[in-house]
């Protein structure tokens, strides 16, 4: 399965990848809309300082901490892709609080909220790999980790 | 053809069919279940109360779930006994199922202290299952004064979801501070204010010496007069099923790290087992629910013949109050360390150069970095420790080690 992987050394630091999310994940039309003079609540986040930066989203894990923990049973397992119900969370964050990468955060209404990819919105293809300037975000197939 | 049955109903039993599904799709799997309804989840019922979920969205799988899983279900019934020996199951109604694998998933009750006078109160209830919730729904109105006995995880949860639609809500609790299971002094101390701000009232240490309909008298000494009782002292494991056909309990069920229970065939999970706390080195019940899942999963498993243990289990908590989350981890042993900002606290207990527990209040983003420092036992000289203290963040791993998290499957 083509997951969305940083290559932390040629992270800018930038950025764009969190407004790009915002503005995939806002069903709006207009760029401008969605983000101009708002606070955004996207689903990837640049962690890091100064020198060290790397964007953080979901890993879709293939054994899920978040899914087993959920105590509405709105996060599962889709096609390998890592989901939730909006409607059934009701914002405990106990998902926040197994999630070993730190990969997960609500958005504006306290309620959870996860990269599930832009395989449903109107981006199709992750928008924070189409729009990194520098390529450090790739969607791409892999095996573990050497 | 194995045949599997399952007391309870509840998360662990979830976690149950879906860990032998991942390894026997053929199996007969039997269900019984007490309650009436499908599975839901429970830690939602305050929020039913408060107006942020319903029954609906409650439910813990789409309607499929057993359909999908080949799971028959006997709805309203009770397993009233098990015979280790003959390796059946026997029902409130008097009917006897034969397994090959059982698992006991049966939950814990509400423990209600012997009160003077109890019999006297009309309106108390219980607030652990969707029943009680529906109860206590049906019966509130907007004038309301109600005592809530019991300043735990579940009292306080059901004194947020009632209070906009009653009058006062009054706790109570022989512990000096509220959320005494998870929470030291200093923490407690903060959340307590919150929820005083809130319109929470509190009486701690302090308790119902006894009732008349409906007035408590308080070991202090003042009355308490009320039109509802909630009691949420605490809950106990049901461990009876197993205790009485001969297995070995303590405060529950004791299960390995298969969850395997001392009967031959029979396992057990959530809130009724009594398994490893890798975090305390010892035996405890952990009620939390993504050890009911995990642990049912684990049994699964192990039922179908598959290899898996759980051997990394500890408490943890994530909560939040009116707008003010909490989380913890672990347990609150060793060198503390404590780092305060803009009104939130970040407390780190650390014993044998790795992270013992933590608590944290306000800040929470990213926790699940520092619960995996537990999890997975990181020597904590391996990691920028000082960071974490300040903030969660992946800056605190090597590159190296962020390569392996980051940098392929996981």
């Amino acid at each position: 399965m083509k997951r969305v992987y940083v290559n932390e050394e040629w992270c800018l630091g930038c950025h764009l990848c969190e407004y790009n999310c915002a503005y995939a994940n806002s069903g709006l039309k207009d760029m401008v809309v969605a983000l101009k003079d708002k606070k955004i609540f996207p689903r990837i986040h640049v962690d890091g300082e100064d020198k060290i930066t790397f964007a953080v989203s979901c890993r879709h894990c293939t054994d899920p901490l978040c899914v087993k923990s959920c105590i509405a049973g709105a996060i599962y397992k889709q096609n390998g892709v890592v989901k939730i119900d909006r409607s059934k969370c009701v914002g405990c964050l106990t998902c926040v609080l197994v999630c070993p990468y730190g990969a997960l955060a609500p958005g504006e209404d306290g309620i959870m909220q996860k990269c599930e990819l832009c395989l449903d919105n109107s981006c199709g293809l992750p928008a924070c790999v189409t729009g990194c300037p520098n390529r450090a975000i790739v969607y791409e197939e892999r095996s573990e980790a050497e | 053809m194995k045949r599997y049955v399952i007391a309870g109903n509840g998360v662990a039993a979830v976690g149950c069919i879906e860990g032998i599904r991942s390894f026997d799709r053929e199996g007969e799997i039997t269900v019984i279940s007490e309650e009436n309804y499908p599975v839901y989840s429970r830690p939602l019922i305050s929020y039913l109360l408060e107006g942020k979920t319903d029954t609906e969205r409650m439910k813990y799988r789409p309607d499929c779930f057993y359909e999908e899983n080949g799971c028959r279900v006997f709805y309203g019934r009770r397993a009233v006994s098990v015979n280790a020996a003959k390796h059946t199951v026997t029902t409130d109604d008097g009917n006897t199922v034969p397994y090959d694998n059982l698992c006991v998933a049966v939950g814990s009750r509400p423990f209600v202290p012997p009160f003077e006078g109890l019999d006297t109160v009309e309106n108390k209830f219980s607030f652990m299952a969707l029943d009680d919730a529906l109860a206590l729904d049906a019966a509130l109105f907007e004038s309301a004064s109600v005592l809530i006995v019991g300043a735990g995880l579940i009292g306080l949860k059901c004194a947020e979801g009632i209070r906009d639609r009653v009058g006062s809500v009054t706790v109570c609790d022989l512990a000096d501070r509220v959320l005494s299971s998870i929470l030291d002094a200093d923490c407690a101390a903060a959340v307590q204010k919150h929820l005083e701000q809130n319109g929470i009232y509190f009486m701690l240490g302090n308790t119902v010496q006894r009732f008349e309909g409906n007035r408590a008298y308080m070991k202090s000494g003042v009355t308490v007069d009320f039109d509802f009782v909630v009691l949420a002292v605490g809950v106990r494991a049901n461990s009876e099923l197993v205790k009485n056909a001969g297995g070995e309990v303590n405060r529950g069920i004791i299960v390995d790290d298969k969850m395997k229970t001392t009967l031959d065939g029979v396992y057990a999970a959530g809130d009724c087992a009594e398994g490893y706390d890798a975090s305390l080195g010892a035996r405890r019940v952990i009620a939390i629910l993504p050890n009911a899942y995990m642990q049912g999963y684990t049994a699964g498993v192990n039922m179908a013949g598959g290899e898996r243990a759980f051997n990394n289990a500890f408490p943890m908590n994530s909560i939040g109050f009116f707008g003010l989350h909490i989380m913890t981890a672990g347990v609150y042993d060793g060198e503390s360390f404590e780092d305060r900002k803009n009104g939130s606290i970040r407390r780190f207990f650390v014993k044998d150069r790795r992270l013992a527990g933590f608590i944290l209040i306000g800040e929470t983003d990213r926790a699940g970095i520092c619960t995996s420092l537990i999890r997975e036992r990181t020597p904590l000289d391996t990691v920028d420790f000082d960071l974490t203290k300040k903030i969660a963040s992946n800056l605190i791993f090597s590159q190296d080690i962020r390569r392996k998290k980051f940098g392929g499957v996981v």
